[in-house]
């Protein structure tokens, strides 16, 4: 049982920046728009953090991730919601975009040798009496201070979602947008903000990546995680308890290297990098037909 | 003299609730309402009649903020309104309740009567709220139910409650008697008329001459987009409503038809039971939106259920929506010629003799365009339906499917498409024409079946008659549950 | 001449633009979104290397025409598993085939560490392709290879394709306006849609193929620069014409190739090529969202 330890705290450590990215994601999908750009949102992040960092102050770097990711959000909400374009191909390229002009500012400003600028990193915090519970202990309270973050913003999300007036009216969007008009809710305001908010957190996501996991930046860093968190909406059926759970999964099945290590049984460790994009698949597939999406996600451009 | 006619007195000459005047909208080519006015007086019960397609949807859309007006004002209570969207309307305590519903079925009772609010959202405020509303007009619900285990008549009674516990005062109705028995019709008049005592007001858009005569304290009556009459329900009679509703009835001499051939079922399907043979022009008239899936599935277009004969090869289909179904606006005239049959092509194409088939239709049917590369979307409306009919009858199908095919079109290019649909059965075509217009239906067909509701009604082919099936058609109805 | 040689190393970089252009132009003009041209790239090398190294030998000069048609059903295959997932289970094919992208890359680094790793067991690629393996130089002096050929063929091939056969008609009706295609031309859209993902796939493959039997001459790691999604802006820019893509491939190519001699003169970063090539997407997709129509040609089939 020594082994489940770091394989549990690699389970969370993991799953954070994919919880962020897919808690996004979820509040966007609510409302009825799909963000294919989330992934661009996750690498503009990774950037800005890497770059808002270079001042000394680890939530400085977090704000970067965050402006960034909102940047790209607000981008992907202008084709989306003002102009009504298609959302696959605005996000696709959106996400393209990004990933090539994060590369390519990066080069510019850090040169090609990818000289060491130094950034702080954010060391984990244990959380005294709590992470000696045995098992679990480390694995949820010997984290960085952002994981916690998440582990706030989780229930939040839940609360405000179902117990508030303008979550409901955004559920009632992703719903049925007619509906929620007729009713008095102002569609085009709702979604855009839950395409920024949904931004903010994929940004934040990759913040995760630079500051609490890498302590760098490098090209294409986010590894697709944008699509996979995507995925991880859908099997979380678009609730955030169910997402930060699926999250948790997709986080463990990563971390089953470790575990395979410890236990002395060697396989190729591709297979465990390939693991998320495999699940990702087949979570996809064994949803179908059990579909509690949002009615209208992706649906406004073109009514049946 | 109705109690909501003498509360109207008591209130005397106070501003009408809601006034429009001079509404104009277009919709393309379409003129849905033209100049029309309207003015319902506090305390009144406003009967608003028509035809399907007279506007009186619209014109209520527009009162309640989700369509602007091209031209025209709205007062409430005697101050101009400007309208963006529903939350201007409601914010002005107007409430609507429309005819698709606009509820969210995932939901609860409480989740839908709380959108559109604001701050946390307390359940028990909701509660509270919705038995007020049930003190007042005995309209109450489970707060708790989810609305997709509603039957139709309580989804009608949540959009009521709704609208009700944003504090209206001008209740909107659209068509609300559809879904409802004649025991829970007479509830809902029994809680208008408590609503009204108070010095509100209702205006009610329905098709029920009978409900309009024995409830309402002023009708309105559009058709086609304008006011035909105004008048206090005292003044008057169901034959002057009828005759404003459906305009003079022409009974026109029947040409001579030659007979269609009986022995020679074309298509037919079982439910409903619908059938259509050689050399005849079959009428279809249905509610709005009623007769499409059946139009498809003689057309061989349909998903589910194949028909008991199903479409001959040639079939030539001429939909509604000619934009989205009929062609590819981008292609050019001689590719959107080339999709005729293209399902079962093999091979190669002949371009040839498709630009050779494409100069034919042209210069048959008239189709004014830039030449054969011209796309399709560069056509005016008339010219795209002549073409579409021009494809479609061009290589002599058995059977050709009509969807309102001159809807939109002016009176020439509608004149053009009945020629050729004589033209057509003559030649021994079997033909399927729906309508929403009645007159034309009388015109042009040689039978008709009236449809709705999963049952078929056989008509002849004057409008008088198929307008009275469909007026009446809800009450042989089964309330949906 | 060393102009000559520079024109050649353009056209060599055009052959896999253009082929893999081809096939995501053939995807999207089918109304198949297929953004995984990058990993039916790699598998298609896959097969073409392992059948070479394998039946090499044996086949000797024919070794080609086993090793490129393998390369292309590899390919398909790859796709038609997204176009199962599609099929079967309404996963969007956005997602399966970013997915299997990334799976296509870890299978990749399994086989040149492991089962198809050189003799020497020290770095990771595979055996070099014996000489009878390789495709012809077809200007000397250059490395302008036979694929070249192949590529400008195909290009051909299939605007012909379009312009003269039932099938390519019935592909561009459904892709145009799938709800026309079916009520009109009552076209069998859920299977010219199947059928066209696969030969998309099929033909990302052989561009794979072509790249390792002409330039690479090996399979290794980071075979590929991104030429999978180089090709969708490929596509695009191309308005999804199959001659144009042999234009636009060519652009591109020089883009590129340019872009690394800027990068290697001016130390100006190379991923500069991909934010144009995004910013052109977007542009395009601006610009039509606003004309009030989609991309031509480019309109996403809904699973039926």
């Amino acid at each position: 049982m020594i082994a489940l330890e770091p394989f549990l705290e690699g389970a969370v450590r993991t799953a954070t920046p994919l919880g962020f990215a897919a808690l996004g994601e979820t509040i966007t999908e609510r409302s009825g728009i799909i963000n294919i750009g989330l992934e661009g949102a996750i690498i503009a992040g990774a950037f800005g953090a890497f770059v808002a960092a270079g001042t000394g102050h680890v939530w400085i770097g977090f704000a970067g991730a965050a402006v960034a990711g909102m940047l790209v959000a607000a981008l992907f909400a202008f084709f989306a919601i003002r102009i009504r374009a298609d959302q696959i191909i605005a996000g696709t390229a959106i996400s393209l975009m990004s990933l090539g002009l994060t590369a390519t500012l990066y080069h510019q400003l850090y040169g090609a040798t990818g000289a060491a600028l130094s950034i702080p990193t954010m060391a984990v915090a244990e959380i005294p009496g709590l992470a000696a519970i045995p098992v679990i202990g480390r694995a949820l309270f010997a984290q960085p201070p952002i994981t916690y973050l998440l582990f706030v913003l989780v229930p939040c999300a839940w609360w405000w979602l179902y117990r508030t007036h303008s979550g409901l009216g955004l559920r009632a969007v992703g719903e049925d947008p007619r509906a929620a008009v007729a009713a008095g809710v102002p569609a085009n305001r709702v979604q855009a903000l839950a395409v920024l908010l949904g931004g903010m957190l994929g940004g934040i996501a990759g913040g995760v990546l630079v500051i609490a996991q890498a302590g760098s930046f490098a090209e294409g860093m986010s590894a697709g995680r944008g699509f996979i968190a995507i995925a991880i909406v859908v099997l979380g059926r678009w609730h955030p308890i169910g997402v930060a759970l699926a999250a948790l999964v997709f986080g463990a099945a990563s971390a089953l290297q470790y575990l395979f290590q410890a236990m002395g049984w060697s396989l190729p460790y591709q297979l465990f990098l390939a693991l998320p994009y495999v699940l990702t698949l087949l979570g996809l597939a064994g949803i179908a037909g059990k579909s509690t999406a949002p009615a209208s996600l992706g649906r406004w451009q073109d009514q049946p | 003299m109705t109690e909501a006619a003498a509360g109207q007195k008591i209130a005397g000459t106070r501003h009408p609730s809601l006034e429009m005047r001079g509404i104009t909208k277009q919709f393309g080519a379409v003129v849905a309402l033209s100049d029309v006015s309207l003015s319902v007086q506090p305390g009144s019960i406003h009967a608003l009649l028509g035809e399907n397609g007279a506007g009186k949807t619209t014109l209520m859309r527009i009162a309640f903020g989700m369509i602007a007006a091209d031209a025209g004002s709205i007062l409430r209570d005697g101050t101009l309104l400007t309208m963006r969207s529903p939350a201007d309307a409601i914010a002005a305590r107007i409430g609507m309740v429309h005819q698709q519903f606009s509820l969210i079925p995932a939901m609860t009772v409480a989740e839908n009567v709380a959108l559109g609010g604001k701050g946390l959202y307390r359940f028990d405020d909701i509660a509270d709220r919705m038995r007020a509303v049930a003190t007042m007009t005995g309209l109450s619900l489970n707060p708790r139910a989810k609305v997709a285990s509603l039957t139709s008549a309580e989804r009608q009674k949540l959009e009521i409650i709704r609208t009700l516990a944003h504090d209206a005062t001008l209740l909107i109705l659209d068509e609300p008697t559809t879904v409802l028995t004649e025991r829970d019709t007479g509830e809902l008049f029994e809680q208008l008329h408590v609503f009204v005592k108070t010095g509100r007001s209702v205006v009610l858009i329905t098709h029920k001459l009978q409900n309009a005569l024995s409830h309402a304290d002023e009708v309105t009556v559009l058709r086609r987009g304008k006011l035909i009459l105004n008048a206090p329900m005292s003044s008057a009679t169901r034959e002057s409503l009828t005759t404003a509703m459906l305009g003079t009835v022409l009974n026109d001499t029947p040409l001579a038809r030659p007979a269609a051939n009986r022995l020679h079922v074309v298509a037919r399907v079982t439910a409903p039971a619908v059938e259509v043979f050689a050399g005849e022009i079959l009428g279809v008239a249905a509610l709005e939106g009623a007769a499409g899936p059946l139009l498809r599935l003689l057309a061989g277009r349909g998903q589910g259920p194949t028909a008991d004969i199903p479409a001959p090869e040639r079939t030539g289909f001429v939909p509604e929506n000619r934009q989205d179904e009929a062609m590819i606006p981008d292609f050019s005239l001689a590719e959107n010629i080339a999709l005729r049959n293209a399902g079962q092509r093999r091979g190669l194409i002949d371009w040839k003799k498709v630009n050779e088939d494409a100069s034919e239709v042209i210069r048959q049917f008239d189709v004014r365009a830039a030449g054969l590369e011209a796309t399709a979307r560069s056509l005016s409306g008339g010219n795209q339906q002549r073409f579409v009919l021009g494809r479609e009858l061009g290589d002599n199908p058995s059977l050709l499917v009509l969807e309102n095919p001159t809807q939109g079109l002016d009176v020439n290019a509608a004149a053009a498409v009945h020629e050729r649909m004589r033209a057509a059965r003559n030649a021994g075509t079997a033909i399927v024409f729906y309508s929403s217009d009645l007159d034309e239906l009388a015109e042009l067909c040689d039978r008709v079946v009236v449809i709705g509701g999963g049952r078929v009604f056989s008509s002849s082919p004057d409008a008088g008659e198929i307008g009275q099936l469909l007026l009446g058609i809800e009450t042989a109805e089964h309330p949906i549950a | 001449m060393p102009e000559l040689s520079l024109l050649a190393d353009a056209l060599v970089r055009a052959t896999p633009l253009i082929i893999a252009g081809l096939a995501v132009a053939f995807a999207f003009r089918g109304g198949v979104f297929n953004i995984g041209a990058e990993g039916q790239l790699l598998v298609g090398a896959i097969a073409a290397t392992a059948i070479s190294l394998w039946a090499g030998p044996v086949l000797g000069r024919l070794t080609l025409f086993v090793a490129l048609p393998g390369a292309a059903i590899a390919g398909a295959a790859w796709a038609g598993i997204a176009a199962e997932l599609r099929r079967r289970f309404r996963v969007l094919e956005i997602i399966s085939t970013i997915m299997l992208n990334f799976i296509a890359i870890h299978l990749v680094s399994f086989l040149v560490r492991g089962p198809l790793q050189e003799p020497t067991r020290i770095y990771p690629q595979t055996e070099s392709l014996a000489e009878a393996a390789r495709l012809p130089v077809i200007l000397s002096g250059t490395r302008l290879h036979a694929g070249f050929a192949i590529a400008i063929l195909l290009a051909v091939g299939f605007a012909w394709f379009f312009r003269r056969t039932a099938l390519g008609f019935r592909i561009r009706a459904t892709g145009a306006a799938p709800a026309a295609a079916w009520s009109a031309g009552r076209i069998d859209v859920g299977r010219t849609s199947y059928i066209v993902f696969l030969v998309s796939g099929g033909l990302a493959g052989l561009a794979g193929g072509i790249e390792v039997s002409g330039v690479t001459f090996a399979l290794y790691e980071n075979l590929s620069a991104g030429y999978g999604y180089t090709a969708i802006a490929v596509a695009l820019i191309a308005g999804l014409n199959p001659l144009g893509v042999i234009a636009s491939g060519i652009f591109f190519a020089f883009l590129e190739t340019g872009a690394l001699a800027l990068q290697r003169d001016f130390a100006i970063p190379s991923s500069v090529a991909s934010v144009a090539e995004a910013l052109l997407i977007l542009a395009a997709l601006a610009v039509s969202s606003l004309r009030g129509r989609g991309i031509p040609g480019l309109k996403r089939v809904r699973p039926t």
